[in-house]
């Protein structure tokens, strides 16, 4: 197969809500959208927030840290671009900072067999392209 | 008022087919055609057409090909399988105001010969997509998993629950000609099928057709002197709840919510009836977890208790509580976002499923949970 010719996954589209998140996970940070208003985290990232309607917001780097919430594996038949990695895990992540903060990601280096909803993830930044790195999770070491 | 200002007067169908072999628009044009005749009407009885943001024949092509002379009200419903029993509610609305008199809602869909739409995923991925898909969660299969996951956690829920729904849909689609799926299929088969997205199974998942439907709506009195029973639009309702992200709707404050319980409320409170009342239910079941949620959410179980109702067999035509997707639903006899489904319903109640539940005075029949939502009451009596 050409280079050309090589299964691409879909990469993110930046936009001018959700620049700062992934121009954080380009950094290794990873960054949530807070409410100057209220002072809440939204995620994903909005113009407005649902809470106090405020059109005011800033930026905070969180933890990275959080627990598997639920997760899938996913078996074939997949994009191309991910054909060689079944079957792999997709989870949701709940973050430390606040229960109503969760985020989909993959799962890194951990057999499929042994998830369980319930264990302690931290952020693993994996670059896709040269502009884009993914957020995706590692099981935490026991601290 | 809405309820019971209208009626479905109508239904019609083409073959569901694995390869229809004719474009969506003749045969939306056949469908539609077909549920007039039902009726005993033409289209010069026609005045509104409604059909889902995704249909890809538009009104105007239909009024081309029919000769309707005049379209007062048109309208789409969006968010795909979300919509169906929405564009009764749009139908039911525009009638019941005045704004016009007889409605067709109709979808033609090409889904099996026109392939898979998460296959056809682009590389780059904007909007709600960039938070999700660039991790590998593409298909419906996974986004609708994931909550299955976090109930069989919360509630105990297992496979051999969701493996039931399946089984017994198959059944009541062995007694219907019309269905895809006519070979039998046991426990163990479903068991033993290849994993889609853990936790769910080759058969967790629905068909993939090629197919049109169209149903007639019409006023209530005008309904009583036409050709068929009358099945009366009791309640209907849309919801989308809070929070929504379609099909990957995980951030809302109660994780295992979907919108259908907003739905619930409003279509039981319009109709004034409570789900004691209803004799079946054609619930949207593009993956068996969404049964469960929407047993539940419609408040034919409580919280976590879907599993053992569903394994008890409540949902078995004939001996079952709740009789459900009596035609085989999406899962065996046709995925055309839930437009049979609407078509079952009306059947319950004229008389004429093969699987009809004695003297069915109410039916119910809801749309896609994992999207925002859409849901409707049918009565034999207005």
């Amino acid at each position: 197969m050409s280079e050309a010719m090589a299964p691409t996954a879909p990469v993110p589209l930046p936009d001018p809500d959700s620049e700062e998140f992934w121009a954080g996970c380009k950094r290794g940070e990873l960054r949530m959208q807070r409410c100057t208003g209220c002072s809440r985290m939204r995620y994903y990232p909005r113009p407005m927030c649902p809470h106090c309607q405020s059109m005011q917001s800033d930026w905070v780097t969180v933890s990275g840290r959080g627990t598997i919430y639920s997760f899938v594996v996913c078996h074939p038949p997949v994009l191309p671009a991910f054909a060689e990695k079944t079957p792999y895990a997709v989870l949701v992540v709940e973050l430390e900072e606040d229960s109503n903060l969760r985020m989909v990601g993959g799962l890194l280096d951990h057999p499929v067999d042994e998830i369980e909803i319930g264990l302690p993830v931290e952020v693993a930044f994996e670059p896709l392209t040269d502009e884009i790195t993914l957020p995706q999770w590692r099981v935490a070491k026991p601290s | 008022m809405l309820k019971n200002a209208t009626a479905i007067v109508g239904v019609g169908q083409v073959e569901f087919s694995k390869n229809l072999g004719r474009p969506e628009r003749t045969a939306a044009c056949e469908a539609i055609g077909a549920a007039l005749d039902d009726a005993g009407l033409s289209p010069a009885d026609v005045d509104g057409l409604v059909s889902f943001t995704m249909e890809n024949t538009s009104e105007v092509e239909i009024t081309r090909n029919l000769g309707i002379e005049n379209l007062s009200f048109f309208s789409q419903v969006g968010y795909g399988g979300g919509g169906g029993c929405g564009t009764l509610l749009h139908a039911a609305m525009a009638i019941a105001q005045g704004v016009c008199s007889t409605v067709v809602c109709w979808r033609a869909r090409n889904r099996s010969s026109g392939g898979r739409p998460w296959a056809q995923t682009g590389n780059r991925v904007a909007g709600d997509f960039q938070f999700y898909l660039p991790f590998g969660l593409l298909r419906p299969a996974d986004q609708v998993a994931m909550l299955a996951r976090r109930h069989m956690y919360e509630y105990g829920t297992t496979c051999e629950q969701l493996g039931s729904v399946a089984v017994t849909f198959r059944q009541h689609a062995q007694r219907n000609p019309a269905a895809l799926m006519q070979k039998p299929m046991t426990l163990d088969d479903y068991m033993n099928a290849r994993f889609i997205s853990e936790p769910l199974r080759l058969f967790d998942c629905c068909l993939e057709t090629d197919g049109a439907l169209a149903v007639v709506l019409t006023r209530a009195e005008r309904a009583r002197d036409l050709k068929q029973k009358p099945a009366y639009v009791m309640g209907a309702a849309q919801s989308t709840g809070p929070e929504h992200v379609v099909m990957a709707n995980y951030h809302k404050p109660n994780f295992l919510e979907t919108p259908s319980v907003y739905a619930a409320r409003d279509l039981f409170a319009m109709a004034g009836v409570t789900p004691a009342d209803v004799d079946c239910a054609q619930f949207y079941d593009a993956f068996t977890p969404l049964v469960l949620f929407s047993l539940e959410e419609y408040g034919f179980c409580k919280p976590g208790e879907s599993g053992p109702f569903v394994e008890a067999g409540n949902l078995a035509w004939p001996n079952g509580s709740l009789p459900c997707n009596t035609s085989g639903g999406s899962l065996s006899e046709a995925y055309v976002h839930g437009m049979n489904l609407i078509i079952e319903g009306v059947r319950q109640i004229r008389g004429t499923s093969t699987c009809q539940v004695e003297n069915a005075q109410l039916s119910l029949v809801t749309s896609g949970a994992g999207v925002p939502t859409s849901a409707v009451l049918l009565a034999s009596e207005a």
